[in-house]
């Protein structure tokens, strides 16, 4: 019962990854008894459940969600907002307004307009109906300030961190607030736009080298640099 | 190429193009090559040069299109007007047309459609320079584009053709060749499944020959998969070495 591979190999789709007693975990599939990768990205065998950790894949939506979406239509009693997912999301009037919605009195567009950007929660999905979103929960609704950012969705948990390090890090250098939408779209609101860009560039770093170790110090120490460069610019 | 050689292939076993019967042309891959696309790939196979952009898995437009039990798959392959000596109009050819069904074909037993119902996925092959075997080429891009793309894959597909000039089987076909052969075979594999997605076959073969062009084919294959994968490898082994320096 022999496995293919070494821990965190890097395997592409079709990949051979183990034989026999096996079960495919995340990113695999099993054929007779042999296991293979779906995906490109690094394989890990876990007591005998064989995992690939994807560089690259898409959001995928989950019931519970938080994610930052952009409406894409206002319809007659709800809106339709693209989560960067699959399938687009839609949002009732009545979750919004919290009171009964009646069309003759309420105007949708001048609750939320197409080109708006929310963050909601996914409150139901599954494979026969498209997702639907609520914003009914404290720190969600309409973004009015910040900027927006994408990183490919399977590295929110490297942005994250270990028990949230890596976010808290670059919270606590930049002094921004940051939302990490599961599907991809990350919020940053600073004090102003360079506290914001240099969050900004920090959560691009960890895009590019997820993949690789002892990334948290390195994104500290990126951190401390860049600021102290600010402060020296500053004081010139 | 206005007038037809006398021969093909020389008594030593050496093509026009200098090529021995078994011997590819030389090829040479990128991936994530499109930054508006959700996965890209580039190929040069010899003289072709063939780009591939994907979208998706994204809703489906126009939506009457969608399956309620699994993901489609579409394919556009498209000519450049100046990939061929005369212009080609740039509207689809009949030619075209088909070739989009033969790779969308090739490409679908690959990905999981089941997984992602009522969505959809555009593959969209644009063919900058054309030089016979472009179907082949074509599939091996795409296939490897739509892996960069994130969509979850049974193995990657890659195409390879063999064919018959003069008396002799060789692999791998280009232009000349193509027009003035006696066959020519396009297989698509999955090399780790052992699973062939596409066989053609344009002209005629005796049995025994056929089956030497296939098998023929099938390496040429394999030779290519160890390229396609390596490809794809070097996108991320990049970066790693630039971040652990």
């Amino acid at each position: 019962m022999p496995t293919y591979f070494e821990k965190k190999q890097l395997v592409t789709p079709g990949e051979l990854l183990a034989e026999g007693d096996y079960v495919a975990g995340e990113n695999s599939y099993m054929e007779g008894n042999k296991i293979y990768a779906q995906r490109i990205g690094l394989a890990d065998a876990e007591n005998k459940k064989v995992n690939v950790v994807a560089l690259r894949a898409f959001y995928v939506p989950k019931t519970g969600d938080i994610v930052i979406g952009t409406v894409i239509e206002v319809g007659f009693n709800g809106w339709t907002v693209d989560i960067k997912a699959p399938y687009t999301a839609l949002l009732r009037a009545s979750d919004v307004l919290s009171r009964p919605f009646k069309p003759q009195n309420d105007e949708l567009s001048q609750v939320l307009n197409a080109g708006d950007l929310i963050v909601a929660k996914i409150a139901s999905y599954d494979r026969a109906h498209d997702p639907q979103l609520t914003v009914g929960e404290p720190g969600l609704g309409k973004i009015t300030r910040g900027q927006i950012m994408r990183v490919t969705p399977t590295k929110i948990p490297r942005v994250i961190g270990k028990k949230g390090s890596m976010i808290s890090t670059i919270k606590q250098e930049t002094g921004c607030q940051i939302i990490l939408g599961v599907n991809g779209v990350v919020l940053v609101t600073g004090k102003n736009v360079e506290d914001e860009e240099l969050a900004m560039m920090a959560i691009q770093k960890i895009e590019a080298e997820s993949h690789t170790s002892g990334l948290t110090d390195r994104i500290t120490q990126l951190l401390k640099e860049e600021k102290s460069k600010r402060e020296e610019k500053k004081n010139e | 190429m206005s007038e037809k050689p006398e021969k093909l292939i020389d008594k030593k076993g050496i093509r026009l193009d200098g090529r021995k019967t078994d011997e590819l042309r030389p090829l040479k891959l990128e991936v994530g090559v499109l930054g508006n696309a959700d996965g890209s790939a580039y190929i040069e196979h010899g003289k072709n040069k063939i780009i591939v952009g994907v979208f998706g898995p994204r809703e489906m437009h126009p939506k009457h299109l969608s399956q309620n039990d699994r993901m489609v798959l579409r394919c556009r392959y498209h000519m450049a007007p100046f990939s061929v000596q005369e212009r080609k109009s740039p509207a689809p050819s009949r030619r075209e047309v088909e070739l989009s069904k033969v790779i969308r074909e090739a490409l679908e037993p690959s990905v999981f459609v089941d997984l992602y119902p009522r969505a959809g996925i555009d593959v969209f092959v644009e063919v900058l320079q054309a030089d016979g075997g472009t179907r082949c080429a074509a599939i091996t891009a795409a296939s490897l584009a739509i892996a960069d793309a994130g969509i979850p894959l049974r193995d990657l597909v890659v195409g390879c053709a063999a064919g018959k000039i003069d008396d002799t089987v060789v692999l791998d076909l280009y232009d000349a060749e193509d027009k003035l052969g006696a066959a020519d075979v396009p297989v698509a594999i999955m090399p780790n499944l052992n699973a062939v997605t596409l066989l053609q076959m344009d002209g005629i073969l005796t049995p025994a020959e056929f089956e030497t062009a296939v098998s023929m084919a099938v390496e040429g294959c394999k030779k290519i998969y160890a390229i396609q994968k390596e490809a794809l490898r070097t996108k991320y082994m990049t970066v790693k070495e630039e971040a652990e320096e």
